[in-house]
């Protein structure tokens, strides 16, 4: 394997890792501030997908199925949160976790229902269809480039917004210590309610960005939740700054695993047998790679909470 | 009291009155009772879309036969497989046992087939699978009770192996996502191409970005790629792989591209190529015929899944013309429907000795209609009525 090749796939990686962070980010915030579990975050993913793809269809533009996109996400965490999941914060984890995935098969089927069951797809803006030359015969998509831009801008943001702002200040008492939040008069249900809508935000907003690559379809944000619950548990949860650097490392060791695996495999096995054990051994790789973090920091890379 | 006796009395007499009013028409029903279908076509989850096709491709074939199989009515129930075994055994079990189907038609996915293969068999009724062709029921486990009017799975993988050979490529490279079909589709494509497989690429069924892969195609940069992605990975592969800008390394591939997948693949799947038993633009009044209505009725361009079905309706046309109607004579029956003597869409259609079809397999290509839909269009006939490679395993016994 030649070192471009290697670059190419850092890169990729680090894009899978971007689009990581962005699902995980909201997840995260759920998690810490409310210390509720979202099962049904991987479908407002798909909801932000399902969003950009009905009004790229109606407007004829990306940016404006962006622009359109972002608040009808933010709108629809909003109601699922007065509907379903505000009566939940006070259960446990198992109703929470029914509740929600309850929510999934709903809203699964519900896509299913009002945009029938064939992928969609959302064209690619315009002035970002083309790509760079990135080695011999490959071309790295302008859009590619413009998701690892808008993650790191999101990550800045949300960075700014949570060290640097009075609500960034409650959030992140509300993941050391909700009850003290409430108790010293602030209106916690509020906070609550806010987190929520941007978690749904930013989940909506990862789906819409990768809407122009992968196929919108029912279910498609399932297996990205799973990773993203990976991600969290690495980078601790309730830290944004956690799941940014769990996010590309993830991202990178996905990436890399599956590029890399069935090669060094092969130093040791028929060809054969390293491809099917090197595509089985990359598959499993962040499985292990969090068990191996956990053993050494059982609360993550940043744990948030005091014990 | 004598109310309630009143009541009694008036309740035996309606009772005895619907049981005689039944009795009549039953004697008459061999004749005068529709025959009745279950239409397996999964309608739940991501798969749908081929169900959907292979249902709507069935009910034209009903409507251009004005609902009559052999001048019979027929009744179609639509059963929901909802890509689970169990739940498939469980509801052809009650259309066998409480509608008394007299033939169960349909099934996208090969594991649905295996599980109630023996549930419909057993019962001596008619199974025909419009799409899935499992192996061993070509073979060794070929049933005189089973019929399909679409192929071996392998066989769309052999055709594509059989054109890169065709086409002089001597270097290929393969990926195909990591499970059962996806081993036997790299098998199919390596019995027929002889040349050098570059390197063969297995990735997790859920994998949605295929950037790692790319970036490996181009690097070893060969004669052409062959894969197996269907549905929505082969939606997100087509359009990573234009976006690369690799379209310049020829993209073969086995239900990849088809018009259940196009209108998500769109513009990014123009020339890429597939390998079927069925186009669109196969010529034929038939085909034109049954294009022309599907799209009319529909809205969409129907895949073969649809062209299958459609062909398992007319056949079962055919097959009660012979036997005048009659479903009582089983063995009758099998040879009726052995003749296969209906105008398939495809063109050349026979069953071969395990009641899979011998027919043509084409290469075909994705275009762009001047309406601006997309669909396959055939370039050559890759095989000429061929017979499965697994028909010489089947010793079909005797009903």
């Amino acid at each position: 394997m030649s070192l471009t090749l290697l670059l190419v796939q850092g890169l990729n990686g680090l894009q899978l890792g971007i689009l990581l962070f962005l699902i995980a980010a909201g997840l995260t915030l759920v998690f810490g501030v409310m210390d509720f579990i979202n099962l049904a975050h991987g479908v407002q993913y798909m909801l932000g997908a399902y969003l950009a793809a009905y009004f790229a269809a109606q407007t004829g533009s990306f940016w404006w199925a962006l622009a359109l996109a972002l608040p009808a996400a933010l709108l629809v965490g909003l109601v699922l949160e007065v509907l379903v999941f505000r009566h939940l914060y006070d259960r446990d984890h198992l109703a929470q976790v029914l509740a929600t995935f309850g929510v999934i098969l709903i809203l699964n089927d519900g896509v299913k229902w009002l945009f029938g069951a064939a992928p969609l797809q959302v064209p690619m803006p315009a002035d970002l269809t083309g790509g760079i030359p990135i080695m011999d015969g490959l071309l790295y998509p302008h859009y590619r480039l413009a998701i690892i831009g808008g993650g790191l801008a999101t990550a800045g943001l949300l960075w700014w917004l949570v060290e640097r702002t009075r609500i960034g200040m409650l959030i992140r008492a509300g993941a050391t210590n909700a009850p003290m939040v409430a108790a010293l008069g602030i209106d916690i249900r509020r906070l609550f309610m806010v987190v929520f809508g941007f978690g749904a935000m930013l989940a909506g907003f990862a789906g819409v960005m990768a809407a122009p690559i992968l196929s919108v379809e029912p279910g498609m944000g399932d297996n990205l939740l799973i990773l993203a619950f990976v991600v969290i548990v690495i980078g601790g949860i309730g830290s944004v700054r956690g799941a940014f650097l769990a996010a590309l490392l993830v991202g990178l060791v996905e990436t890399l695993g599956r590029s890399l695996m069935p090669d060094l495999l092969r130093l040791l096995l028929d060809a054969s047998q390293a491809r099917q054990v090197g595509a089985a051994l990359a598959s499993m790789l962040v499985y292990i790679a969090m068990a191996a973090i956990l053993a050494f920091r059982p609360a993550g890379l940043f744990p948030v909470r005091a014990g | 009291m004598s109310i309630q006796i009143g009541r009694r009395q008036a309740l035996g007499l309606a009772t005895g009155l619907a049981a005689g009013s039944l009795a009549i028409p039953g004697l008459a029903r061999a004749q005068a009772a529709p025959v009745k279908i279950g239409l397996v076509a999964v309608q739940t989850g991501p798969a749908a879309t081929l169900g959907t096709h292979l249902r709507d491709g069935f009910l034209l074939g009903m409507k251009h036969l004005d609902s009559k199989l052999g001048g019979r009515a027929t009744e179609v129930l639509p059963i929901d497989d909802e890509l689970r075994p169990d739940v498939a055994v469980t509801k052809v079990r009650a259309a066998l046992e409480r509608d008394k189907v007299d033939f169960v038609v349909g099934v996208v996915f090969s594991n649905i087939l295996a599980a109630i293969m023996r549930p419909v068999t057993d019962t001596q009724t008619f199974l025909i699978s419009t799409n899935a062709g499992p192996s061993p029921f070509a073979g060794r486990g070929c049933n005189p009770y089973f019929f399909a009017t679409s192929y071996v799975n392998d066989q769309n993988h052999a055709v594509m192996g059989k054109a890169a050979q065709d086409a002089g490529y001597k270097r290929v490279m393969l990926l195909v996502p990591n499970y059962q079909a996806g081993r036997d589709s790299v098998a199919g494509f390596k019995s027929e191409f002889k040349g050098e497989v570059v390197e063969e690429m297995f990735t997790p069924l859920t994998q949605m970005d295929f950037s790692a892969e790319l970036a490996r195609i181009a690097a070893a940069n060969p004669d052409a790629l062959f894969t197996f992605m269907p549905g929505g990975l082969g939606v997100n592969l087509v359009r990573q792989y234009r976006q690369a800008g690799l379209q310049r390394i020829p993209f073969l591939s086995a239900f990849t591209v088809d018009e259940s997948v196009l209108p998500a693949q769109g513009a990014a799947a123009v020339g890429f190529q597939t390998g079927t038993s069925w186009t669109p633009t196969l010529p034929g009044e038939q085909n034109a015929r049954f294009v022309r209505d599907f799209e009319a009725q529909f809205n969409y361009v129907p895949a073969s899944y649809a062209a299958h079905a459609y062909d398992a309706a007319m056949l079962l046309d055919s097959a009660l013309r012979r036997t005048g109607g009659s479903l009582a004579d089983k063995g009758a029956l099998r040879t009726a429907l052995k003749a296969a003597d209906f105008r398939s869409v495809r063109g050349n259609f026979a069953f071969g000795a395990n009641h899979f079809p011998v027919q043509d397999f084409w290469l075909a290509k994705v275009a762009q209609r001047p309406d601006g839909k997309f669909q396959t269009e055939h370039v050559r006939k890759v095989y000429e009525n061929v017979t499965d490679p697994f028909a010489a395993q089947c010793r079909m016994p005797a009903g």
